[in-house]
């Protein structure tokens, strides 16, 4: 048998390792690094169709994550789906009459909603709610327009 | 004729009894192992010296299995991947796999391979040659000195070894992909970040892992505890051992899946 001190330092080590992987893990493959997310502010879109998008899919302007979908409701005044979404504090001088899309990053990626900036003095709060949207592209849909304009003709 | 069905009908009561019993005693077992738990605070040493065979000494095959399965993984999800055009999700698909399944799953039928086995061929000789008599004998509670710690060393170890485990099959993972099929090393890190969650991937594994050591442990010292005093019966006890901790493991993971992410 090994004496106290090997034992208790090879144990030691092997309890620093279990730890150090935990670390690792959580600071290199999973979200942690980009959380501090919560303190943000949340505002609101109106949509007719949102398509794929979930709850923590991303928010972004010109392509840069500024925020998350935080909950996806269905509004049965306007028969419309109302999504709320984090937006962090650092970009908070968007323009009230900024407006938002729902978009696909690649084909058959997963769907974000893309903001584009106004031009209005006046900037988004928390609660503020976005007028200006656009919704999901629904493949069918666009199928089916094509097939009427092509009958059309 | 009749006197012969009958035979056959008792013999099946008889071992349902004597399973119902085993179940009893092994629950009974575990609330002393439970109890025992306390004299850990007088003698630290004690679980010291268990951590030592329990845990480090299963470090190396840990690291090496961890090494290849995430190397493999890797490879694999490359060839399935590739045809999309999407083998920057390489990474993605190795560690959450790793994270949710792989880590927690494979590490706990090493472990009860490796430790589990050990430990019950450990205190089933104590019993054989009555050391465990021998030390109630002199008010020495067995249970407590020679049991509690390594049913703890074993819950202690298992989530260490599983996040070992996983980190080193994304290093695995992250050698094939960007050394090997060259990837970029870039893309590599940033999918897994932007898909893998803290607590729903990582934390879920580490929870996993800690109800499988639980488990593993806790068959492993009652096997050993409960073993027939013989050489054949210990033989059987480790077998069973291994045995009963690869099912409990798999058929564990089904369920915790289903409740964890099963929605």
């Amino acid at each position: 048998m090994k004496n106290t001190r090997t034992l208790e330092l090879l144990v030691g080590l092997f309890v620093a390792a279990g730890l150090a992987a935990l670390f690792m893990l959580a600071m290199s493959v999973s979200n942690l690094a980009s959380y501090g997310g919560d303190d943000g502010y949340v505002i609101k879109a109106r949509f007719d169709n949102i398509g794929g998008l979930k709850v923590r899919s991303p928010v972004a302007a010109s392509g840069v994550r500024i925020g998350r979908v935080t909950d996806i409701q269905y509004d049965l005044e306007g028969f419309e789906a109302l999504v709320s979404m984090s937006i962090d504090p650092q970009y908070n001088v968007f323009p009230i009459d900024s407006s938002a899309s729902i978009l696909t990053s690649g084909l058959l990626g997963e769907q974000y909603i893309g903001i584009e900036p106004g031009a209005e003095e006046e900037f988004l709060v928390e609660g503020s709610e976005i007028d200006i949207t656009q919704s999901a592209l629904v493949l069918e849909q666009i199928i089916g327009q094509f097939l009427y304009s092509k009958a059309d003709e | 004729m009749v006197n012969h069905l009958l035979d056959r009908i008792q013999g099946l009561g008889r071992s349902t009894m004597n399973s119902a019993a085993r179940l009893g005693r092994a629950n009974v077992f575990l609330m002393s192992v439970f109890a025992g738990l306390s004299g850990m605070l007088v003698r630290p040493g004690l679980l010291i010296k268990q951590l030592f065979s329990v845990g480090v000494q299963t470090l190396i095959i840990i690291l090496v299995a961890g090494l290849f399965v995430g190397m493999v993984m890797a490879l694999q999800a490359y060839y399935a991947l590739v045809d999309f055009g999407a083998e920057d999700s390489v990474s993605v698909m190795v560690v959450l796999s790793l994270l949710r399944e792989l880590g927690p799953v494979i590490t706990a039928l090493l472990f009860a391979g490796r430790a589990g086995s050990a430990l019950t061929a450990e205190i089933g000789l104590m019993k054989a040659t009555e050391q465990l008599s021998g030390m109630e004998m002199m008010a020495v509670n067995p249970i407590e000195r020679v049991v509690a710690p390594r049913f703890l060393a074993g819950i202690v170890s298992m989530p260490m070894l599983a996040a070992i485990f996983s980190a080193v099959g994304v290093l695995g993972g992250y050698l094939v992909a960007v050394e090997l099929l060259g990837l970029d090393s870039g893309a590599f890190w940033s999918q897994a970040q932007a898909k893998v969650e803290l607590y729903e991937d990582l934390g879920n594994g580490m929870i996993k892992s800690l109800v499988f050591g639980f488990v593993v442990a806790w068959i492993a010292v009652f096997e050993g505890y409960d073993c027939i005093p013989t050489s054949e019966g210990l033989g059987q006890a480790t077998t069973r051992t291994v045995v009963y901790s690869s099912l409990a493991i798999l058929a564990l993971d089904f369920v915790l899946t289903a409740l964890m992410f099963g929605k």
